[in-house]
């Protein structure tokens, strides 16, 4: 179902037309996803398989939840802009095809500066080292650029060079259109599928290959969502608290009409009440620990529209058919194991997992950067200078792949990557070394909260302070 | 009703149990994990299965997750069809 009215978005639902889905049709808008058109439908299990039907879990093109075919090729269907015409179906018994037409010839691009992944890291560190005048190109795996700032519709804080005071997507479109103006290259869909040791990135654009060499290379390629094992965690219904915020901030899809939230962290606080402006009922928001953990602000405004916030609690399983129906939940121990005889059943068809988030960072590990374990920064993340550089000269980090915060010190070591790839590309100028100071201040500024905290002790651990 | 399957690994269709007995079997690292299981070779790569693998299995073995070393990784880090790389080298 589409959202009719939104209390803060406006969905703009231009050039509607049609697609197929096993041969039914499927409304859709310009700039839609597949996956987002076929959940507005109703079509919840993409994936079948001998034992039973999958959904989809990310929405942002990680998982397997939504493979489809279309016109003949697999595709993931959240990766997918709908167009009119298209043949889509579930996968079946997969037979290659001989390919119809010979793939292009394999492109060498020669660049100045590579940024992968177009979310806030990438898109500020894009802008500081085209600003400087370098031939920058952007690659993004998705149709549209911005990352997961798209679907953030809190105002943001901090000053107007921090963007306070906007949306997350509006500042998506700030920084896509300064980009552009300084005339960063942004290739979308265009996955990087790796380093290879000749010296070039392989990127797929289109139907042929690139082989990007570049003079230096940001890596800011964010983070997945973390799944938790219990039965019934594949059914159709049950995702990450992101991929809801896809369908409805993003697409305006309502991902279903009675949910329960894992997790009481800001993410689970903030996805909650988001999904009361979808017109989503929200049965209940469970969390293992004893405490609350996101800002109490959230957790009130939540519990003042009735949502119970059940701490010590963790989800059992969920159950149901074709999709998810119910959703049992249970008090857990000290052990955090669940204690038998306290279950509570909620009739959901929506189970949203906000349980924290893993660092992307597998091109790097790729290259061979030097990774280390980082309880605090959310999984393995790259040793990396104060300056953002890896182990790898000229190779940097910047964003959630450097270790999980937020939007605002993605921008900022995003700024701090591009002006560190400018200063090695250029030499060490006077106003390129000033800014990024600046931009290290500003994100010192923005690490004093109490959230931060643990974030900068684990930070003490990977940054390997090197002498300029 | 009997409940249903618990996975750890998406793409591969992976339970816990599956798992379980793998670590009866004796294979106790991620890398001989995944060859045992096929956990990390699916189209996500090992992006959502490999972290809840480090955590299942640091709480089942009793091991620091530090200590799990994560399976290497290789290009493509994303699927792809072959046939783009048909047209890489053959120029001379």
């Amino acid at each position: 179902m589409r959202i009719a009215e939104h209390p803060i978005l406006e969905f703009k639902r231009e050039n509607p037309h049609t697609f197929a889905f096993e041969g039914v049709e499927v409304e859709a808008f310009e700039g839609e996803s597949l996956a987002a058109a076929l959940w507005a439908k109703g079509v919840r299990g993409l994936r079948r398989v001998s034992w039973g039907v999958l959904g989809p879990f990310c929405m942002i093109g990680y998982c397997s939840g939504c493979l489809v075919e279309v016109d003949g090729r697999r595709t993931r269907a959240c990766l997918e802009p709908s167009r009119p015409g298209l043949r889509v179906g579930r996968i079946g018994d997969y037979v290659p095809r001989l390919a119809a037409e010979q793939p292009g010839k394999a492109e060498e691009l020669e660049v100045d500066v590579m940024v992968v992944g177009s979310g806030p890291a990438g898109l500020s560190a894009a802008i500081v080292s085209g600003e400087s005048g370098l031939d920058v190109h952007v690659f993004e795996r998705h149709f549209r650029p911005g990352g997961q700032l798209v679907k953030q519709t809190h105002k943001f804080f901090g000053s107007g060079e921090l963007f306070g005071g906007l949306r997350g997507f509006q500042i998506a479109e700030r920084l896509v259109s300064r980009a552009r103006e300084v005339g960063v290259r942004i290739h979308t869909r265009a996955p990087v599928l790796g380093y290879f040791k000749e010296g070039f990135f392989a990127v797929s654009e289109g139907e042929r290959l690139l082989l990007v060499k570049p003079r230096a290379v940001v890596v800011s390629t964010g983070a997945v969502e973390r799944l938790l094992p219990f039965p019934g965690n594949y059914l159709p219904g049950v995702m990450g608290a992101g991929a809801a915020q896809t369908l409805m901030n993003e697409y305006g899809v309502k991902p279903g009409e009675r949910a329960v939230v894992v997790g009481a962290g800001n993410v689970g606080l903030i996805v909650s009440y988001q999904l009361l402006q979808a017109g989503v009922r929200v049965l209940a928001v469970v969390e293992v620990m004893p405490e609350i953990g996101g800002w109490l602000v959230h957790a009130a405004k939540i519990r003042r529209l009735g949502v119970p916030i059940l701490t010590r609690h963790t989800v059992v399983r969920a159950e149901g058919g074709e999709q998810l129906e119910r959703v049992v939940v249970a008090a857990v121990d000290e052990r955090m194991e669940p204690v038998p005889g306290t279950e509570k059943v909620f009739d959901a068809d929506l189970l949203l997992l906000s349980v924290g988030l893993t660092p992307e960072s597998r091109l790097l590990a790729q290259m061979g950067a030097r990774m280390v374990w980082s309880p605090e920064l959310g999984g393995y993340v790259p040793y990396r200078s104060e300056y953002m550089e890896t182990s790898i000269p000229g190779v940097y980090v910047a964003g959630d792949a450097s270790g999980i915060e937020e939007a605002t010190t993605a921008i900022l070591t995003g700024r701090v990557a591009g002006y560190s790839a400018a200063v090695r590309l250029l030499g060490p100028r006077r106003d390129l070394l000033e800014k990024r100071e600046e931009a290290l201040r500003l994100l010192r500024e923005a690490r004093r909260t109490p959230f931060s905290a643990r974030v900068v002790r684990g930070l003490e651990r990977v940054i390997v302070r090197v002498a300029q | 009703m009997a409940p249903l399957r618990s996975l750890v690994c998406f793409c591969e269709g992976v339970t816990t149990e599956d798992v379980d007995r793998a670590l009866e079997e004796g294979f106790r690292d991620l890398e001989s994990l995944k060859r045992r299981l096929r956990v990390g070779m699916g189209p996500c790569q090992g992006r959502y299965c490999i972290p809840m693998l480090i955590s299942y299995l640091s709480r089942r073995l009793g091991v620091p997750p530090e200590r799990l070393a994560p399976p290497r990784v290789r290009p493509p880090l994303e699927p792809v069809p072959a046939r783009l790389f048909l047209g890489v080298g053959d120029e001379g």
